[in-house]
């Protein structure tokens, strides 16, 4: 059918949203990236220093 | 009195139990000898709740089944290590009290002596530890996983408190068995549904909906908008587990469920799992009731993604329940087009729907969102718990899908397959290695490892939306506005008289035959409002009982 091929996002006040949002989710970005050093750093120190070990030995039965 | 069912009133039972598991429907023989207690209270709960014209209200609740490792444990099984972990718990925070077995009356069954584990069987599989929580919840040993079923959330961010609840007992639990074994043996708990190797474990849901809602409008109605909200339900998984699939071929999907499904509708959960799961166990009055139990997302520790989930699934459910929805979205190849979604981090790829044309996963999410806020408009959000709950859903599903279109990276604190990514290409940069380094693989299974020490969730910044404190009290206090409450309260004040609890029953001893089982089928009674005082005022089952009308 072809309004199937309409399936769009509407309603124009989701672009209204959009714009006011932008600012903010810019500096949020910005924060982001200057946090993923930081985090990084704090990653190296706690990840599994037998990591692959870790990896193979994890086996589950399954569930449900 | 009238109506012998009644919906919480209290009934006679006249052999000492043949209780079968929780959910199991009890049918002890009735309409013997009933006293009428007060009249007040026996009116009240046999008052009539719903009309048949409007959705049901959308009592929801997350079971998720935990991964877990005996690090160093030689040839500890799983089985007997979660029976471990959640006896630990059971025997530190409850002092072995509320522990019990429901299968039957065996003791020995029951939760209560670590150092009977050695002597298990180690292939037993049915629920041989079973623990209902003061909070309402079930803590159990599910095949060969703990498991936790919240308590009955009266809405989406009531279940948010509880599913975090439920990683604090976990965490908890594997402190206390940390005291119990030696120092290099260690009992370690994954929030996540696979292990990477093939084997996966649920998560599911559950949703109170109208009997009379047929079931086939809700397969055709929900089964789009469970393809397509993996967008923002999904936790994220390096590599893939379809067979014929390699890591080459998706080195990073959005869920780590989508692999394991093969079939549109079914009754499995543990082969050809189905994108809609049959199970008709209402757990409540079976006429006025069903429960959708749902198999197919991932667990989340991101609180803004697990609320997202259910409230969106409640609001669409109570759409369907009112036959609101115009047409459906169907995609015309739903299992393969569950899986692309899964595996099209770009989320711009258009599937074909069955009745013509194509839309993306995002579109289809749109087309829902418009149709959920026109149902706010015309019929408010009474259902998935007032109107300020849902209007928040909605902004927030719309700030989310917007943002997905715009730059999925934005929501890195907010959804958990976005912040695994971040994560880990960030990782990769740094250290210049790609997505088949074992340690990306490490950082996946990491991020969900809930030791504390190791948990990288908890290190990325993730939105919050409850609050410490809330989550403790949680931790044993169960939710005021369904019948959790009255079940929780009863354990926290009658335990040693609670022969067994049910979803929907409590079987009370008062030393003397017969057992006294109160029935509580109807799940928006039992509450607060309706027996907080009564709880409170009762000094003794035998009281309550009486007060109850039995």
């Amino acid at each position: 059918m072809a309004e199937r091929e309409q399936i769009r996002r509407p309603a124009p006040r989701q672009d209204e949203e959009i714009v006011e949002e932008a600012p903010a989710g810019t500096e949020k970005g910005e924060e982001l990236k200057a946090d993923i050093d930081d985090l990084l750093d704090e990653i190296d120190d706690v990840l599994e220093t037998n990591a692959e070990e870790f990896v193979k030995n994890y086996v589950q039965k399954g569930g449900e | 009195m009238g109506i012998p069912n009644a919906l919480m009133g209290a009934d006679e039972h006249r052999s000492r139990l043949d209780h079968g598991a929780v959910g199991a429907p009890h049918r002890a023989g009735r309409g013997t000898t009933r006293v009428a207690g007060s009249f007040k209270i026996q009116a009240l709960f046999e008052r009539a709740v719903t009309s048949t014209m409007m959705a049901v209200h959308k009592i929801c609740g997350i079971e998720t089944e935990f991964g877990i490792m005996h690090h160093h444990g030689g040839d500890s099984n799983p089985v007997a290590a979660s029976s471990m972990i959640i006896n630990a718990y059971v025997n530190d925070r409850l002092d072995g009290r509320v522990g019990w077995d429901f299968e039957d009356e065996h003791p020995d069954m029951d939760a209560r002596g670590y150092g009977d584990f050695d002597s298990l069987a180690p292939e037993i599989e049915s629920h041989l530890v079973n623990a209902v929580l003061t909070n309402g919840a079930r803590y159990y040993v599910d095949h060969a996983h703990p498991e936790m079923s919240s308590p009955e959330c009266y809405d989406a961010r009531e279940a948010v408190v509880y599913d975090v609840v439920s990683e604090r007992i976990l965490v908890a639990s594997m402190h206390a068995a940390a005291s119990l074994l030696p120092e290099d043996e260690e009992l370690i708990v994954h929030k996540n549904n696979s292990d990477g190797k093939g084997n996966t474990y649920g998560t599911h849901e559950n949703y109170m909906l109208d009997r009379a809602t047929p079931f086939g409008r809700i397969v055709r109605y929900i089964t789009p908008f469970f393809i397509s909200r993996q967008i923002f339900t999904g936790s994220g998984k390096v590599g893939t587990e379809a067979i014929g699939l390699t890591s080459r071929d998706v080195p990073f999907q959005i869920t780590q469920r989508a692999d394991f499904f093969e079939e549109e509708v079914g009754l499995e959960t543990t082969l050809k799992r189905p994108i809609v799961n049959t199970r008709d166990e209402p757990h409540a009055n079976n006429r006025r009731y069903r429960r959708l139990h749902v198999i197919n997302t991932d667990a989340t520790q991101a609180e803004v993604a697990t609320y997202l989930k259910v409230g969106t699934a409640a609001i669409v459910l109570a759409m369907i329940d009112d036959d609101f929805l115009p047409r459906d979205m169907n995609f015309r190849a739903s299992v393969s087009t569950m899986r692309e979604v899964s595996y099209d981090v770009s989320m711009t790829r258009a599937y074909e729907l069955a009745d013509g044309g194509s839309a993306t996963a995002l579109e289809v999410q749109w087309e829902y969102l418009d149709l959920a806020r026109k149902y706010g408009e015309e019929h408010g959000f009474g259902v998935v718990g007032g109107d300020d709950i849902g209007s928040d859903i909605l902004a927030r599903w719309e700030y989310v899908l917007a943002t997905l279109e715009r730059d999925p990276m934005q929501l890195s604190t907010q959804l958990e397959w976005v912040a695994k990514k971040r994560l880990f290409e960030g990782f990769m940069n740094r250290h210049g290695c790609d997505w088949d380094d074992p340690r990306i693989r490490a950082l996946d299974l990491q991020y969900h490892d809930l030791r504390p020490s190791k948990n990288l969730h908890s290190r990325v910044g993730m939105e919050r939306i409850t609050t410490d404190q809330e989550v403790e009290y949680a931790v044993t206090e169960p939710p005021e506005r369904t019948r959790a409450y009255f079940r929780g309260k009863c354990l926290a004040k009658f335990k040693d008289d609670i022969v067994a609890a049910n979803w929907d029953s409590m079987v009370f001893d008062t030393g003397t035959d017969p057992l006294r089982r109160v029935p509580m089928l109807e799940p928006l009674r039992g509450t607060k409002a309706h027996v907080g005082s009564l709880v409170e005022q009762c000094e003794s089952v035998t009281d309550l009982l009486r007060e109850l009308g039995s």
